[in-house]
């Protein structure tokens, strides 16, 4: 709060010390404020401090700008002086100054200055206490994940309930406004992954291999585990903003009060929409990765288009495309329910919304890397001892 | 206003909420009688909140009951708690309005799932349910499109779809102008000779209070509980309780609440 005192102020402040016997008399003038307040300070105790004080007498009749910091900063002075048995006195405060002086809450003088908390646990508590953290999210997205199959089963029994213009929206959000990002990356994938086989195979004459691995490489693994991440980072993030904004915007606890399940109504229509669409952009990405490879191939390793087609007809199997598949479509329902889960996680506030994207994305590429793993080794033995 | 019937629709019995070790209210009792308009009042984390969010089935009481027509809602079955929600409509403080969907999308909501009218016959409800609200005409425009005011209105008229009993209203003038303020307490009290309606209205406003309330109820944050009840004016007159005349005065409790160093 700052106030001028009267119009005609001069810029800087003045201070005088009078000493009469052991009594310190100081004559404030002109400006005091927080553009002043160590100098002035610092000027007032350096002269207390100077030789023994009995009392001390502020006069303030000079003053003619005056703010609350500096209001403060006199009012703990006198404490001060108070606390040492000195008396000590303010005078000649106009209304004004009177105002300003009035708004001091005795907590600011008598309270410690404010430190932010430190939290005094160890790395072992710390460490204990994230376990727990993690376990309970594992737990939390287990529930979840039973919760998203009831609704789904129950859609299933009542088809109608579906709301199928959502799913439409969400067919193209997620997956036709992604295909340009997913086709381009994918293609990109391609070339580099060619051209540095090509750099490798060359040195033994093998360039024939290149579409092989180009292709196998792609459909097997790379195809699938990045559009899935792109998906993550698309979708996966927008679920989980888009509920969250709902959840602090009590558009969830609307749902509930009309007796509509949030998952039901929220999460069914994503995580169908995104299922449907991530193995279709998954085909895209492959397809652009082995003409990523073409293009390599045509023009550094002198193949044609039909040898290059060939090469790569004669290493993918139906097994790896389907296999493929069903991965992408597994990725596609962690990556949405894990973006809804996080989004019913929001409590309030724009910052747990930006924490529980963030998470949504960070967990769901964690699943994406730990699922892959899981059917690399399951699909090894499944060919292994041919149950398929 | 006075109410024309004494019947419960709605009994609170011994209600207790917790978070923790945090006690908010504790032993609180009261009924809703049918077709009466009770305003809930009290300082700010005093539990109103909590207690609506609790009536309303979106919150577990720590004990108690609530009971709607003799049914207990906190430990419903899932059929009861779905018949109890499809009798009550719920105006929350930003309206919560669905804000990916129309006006018209947002209130032929409830319709559409819970009857099998013909999407004309539920256009035409939809259209008196927004002349009811004196929102004809927007049936097209998006939540944002909409001022606060005119959302809440939306709001209502998409509480008021299944035509419910009871109507629950959260902080019903926070932020509002006072002009829009008054129109909406002139539609609560429209709606309530109209149609009968129940309501059940958290707010702060004193105008609104003495305009629209048959009776109040008032919540104290340190007593955590109830220690008010009566018609808005007796309380303002004859309460006898420093914090009760305090709120309806607007006065603070006492003149030397905070320590000033340099008080004028």
């Amino acid at each position: 709060m700052t106030q001028p005192l009267k119009k005609e102020c001069q810029s800087n402040y003045k201070i005088s010390f009078q000493w009469k016997d052991l009594n310190l008399f100081v004559d404030l003038a002109g400006e005091f404020g927080l553009k002043n307040l160590n100098a002035f300070t610092e000027e007032i105790k350096r002269e207390i401090s100077r030789q023994k004080t009995q009392s001390m007498t502020f006069d303030l009749s000079g003053i003619c700008y005056l703010d609350s910091a500096a209001a403060l900063a006199l009012v703990q002075i006198e404490k001060e002086s108070v606390s040492r048995n000195i008396p000590c006195r303010l005078i000649n405060l106009s209304d004004e100054a009177k105002g300003i002086f009035s708004v001091i809450h005795e907590d600011a003088l008598t309270h410690l200055p404010i430190h932010a908390e430190k939290s005094g646990e160890g790395v072992i508590s710390q460490m204990g206490q994230a376990s727990i953290y993690l376990a309970r999210d594992f737990v939390n997205f287990v529930t979840f994940i039973g919760e998203l199959l009831v609704a789904l089963a129950y859609t299933l029994r009542h088809p109608r309930t579906l709301r199928g213009k959502d799913v439409l929206f969400y067919v193209r959000r997620a997956g036709v406004d992604g295909l340009p990002i997913v086709a381009l990356i994918g293609l990109l994938m391609g070339l580099i992954m060619a051209f540095m086989s090509y750099l490798q195979f060359r040195q033994f004459g093998a360039n024939i291999y290149v579409p092989a691995l180009v292709s196998f490489a792609m459909v097997k693994e790379l195809g699938p585990i990045m559009t899935a991440i792109l998906v993550a980072g698309r979708s996966g993030s927008a679920f989980a903003a888009e509920i969250g904004t709902m959840v602090v915007n009590e558009e969830v606890d609307a749902l509930q009060t009309m007796s509509f399940d949030p998952v039901r109504f929220l999460a069914i229509p994503k995580v169908l929409a995104t299922v449907i669409v991530v193995p279709i952009l998954t085909i895209y990405a492959d397809l652009a990765g082995i003409l990523g490879g073409m293009i390599i191939g045509i023009t550094s390793l002198d193949l044609t288009v039909k040898t290059y087609i060939t090469q790569s007809m004669k290493t993918i199997q139906v097994f790896d495309v389907v296999t493929s598949l069903v991965k992408a479509a597994v990725f596609a329902g962690l990556i949405s329910a894990i973006g809804c889960q996080r989004g019913f996680q929001v409590r309030s506030g724009a910052q747990d919304v930006g924490k529980y994207t963030t998470s949504a994305v960070v967990a769901a590429i964690f699943l994406i890397v730990l699922t892959d793993s899981i059917f690399a080794v399951m699909l090894y033995y499944v060919k292994r001892y041919s149950i398929i | 206003m006075e109410t024309s019937k004494n019947t419960p629709i709605i009994t609170v019995k011994n209600l207790t909420a917790r978070f923790g070790n945090n006690i908010v209210f504790e032993d609180v009792s009261f009924e809703v009688n049918k077709g009466e308009v009770l305003v809930i009042v009290g300082e700010s984390g005093c539990g109103k909140s909590t207690l609506l969010r609790i009536m309303i089935g979106l919150q577990k009481p720590t004990a108690g009951q609530v009971l709607f027509q003799g049914t207990d809602i906190i430990n419903a079955r899932e059929e009861d708690l779905h018949l109890y929600r499809q009798n009550i409509g719920v105006l929350f403080q930003s309206g919560a309005l669905f804000s990916s969907m129309t006006i018209k999308e947002n209130i032929a909501l409830p319709l559409s799932e819970y009857t099998d009218l013909s999407s004309d016959t539920i256009d035409q409800i939809i259209k008196m349910k927004l002349g009811m609200v004196n929102l004809a005409g927007y049936e097209n425009h998006h939540p944002s499109e909409l001022s606060g005011g005119m959302r809440k209105r939306a709001g209502i008229a998409r509480a008021m779809a299944l035509d419910p009993s009871v109507l629950f209203f959260d902080e019903l003038s926070a932020g509002l102008d006072p002009v829009t303020a008054v129109e909406l307490d002139n539609l609560i009290i429209k709606t309530n000779e109209a149609l009968g309606t129940t309501m059940v209205i958290v707010t702060h406003e004193l105008e609104s209070i003495y305009k629209i309330a048959h009776r109040v109820l008032m919540l104290d944050k340190e007593a955590k509980g109830m220690i008010a009840e009566g018609k808005p004016m007796e309380l303002k007159e004859k309460a006898t309780d420093p914090r009760v005349k305090s709120f309806f005065l607007r006065q603070l409790p006492s003149a030397s609440a905070e320590q000033r160093f340099y008080d004028n």
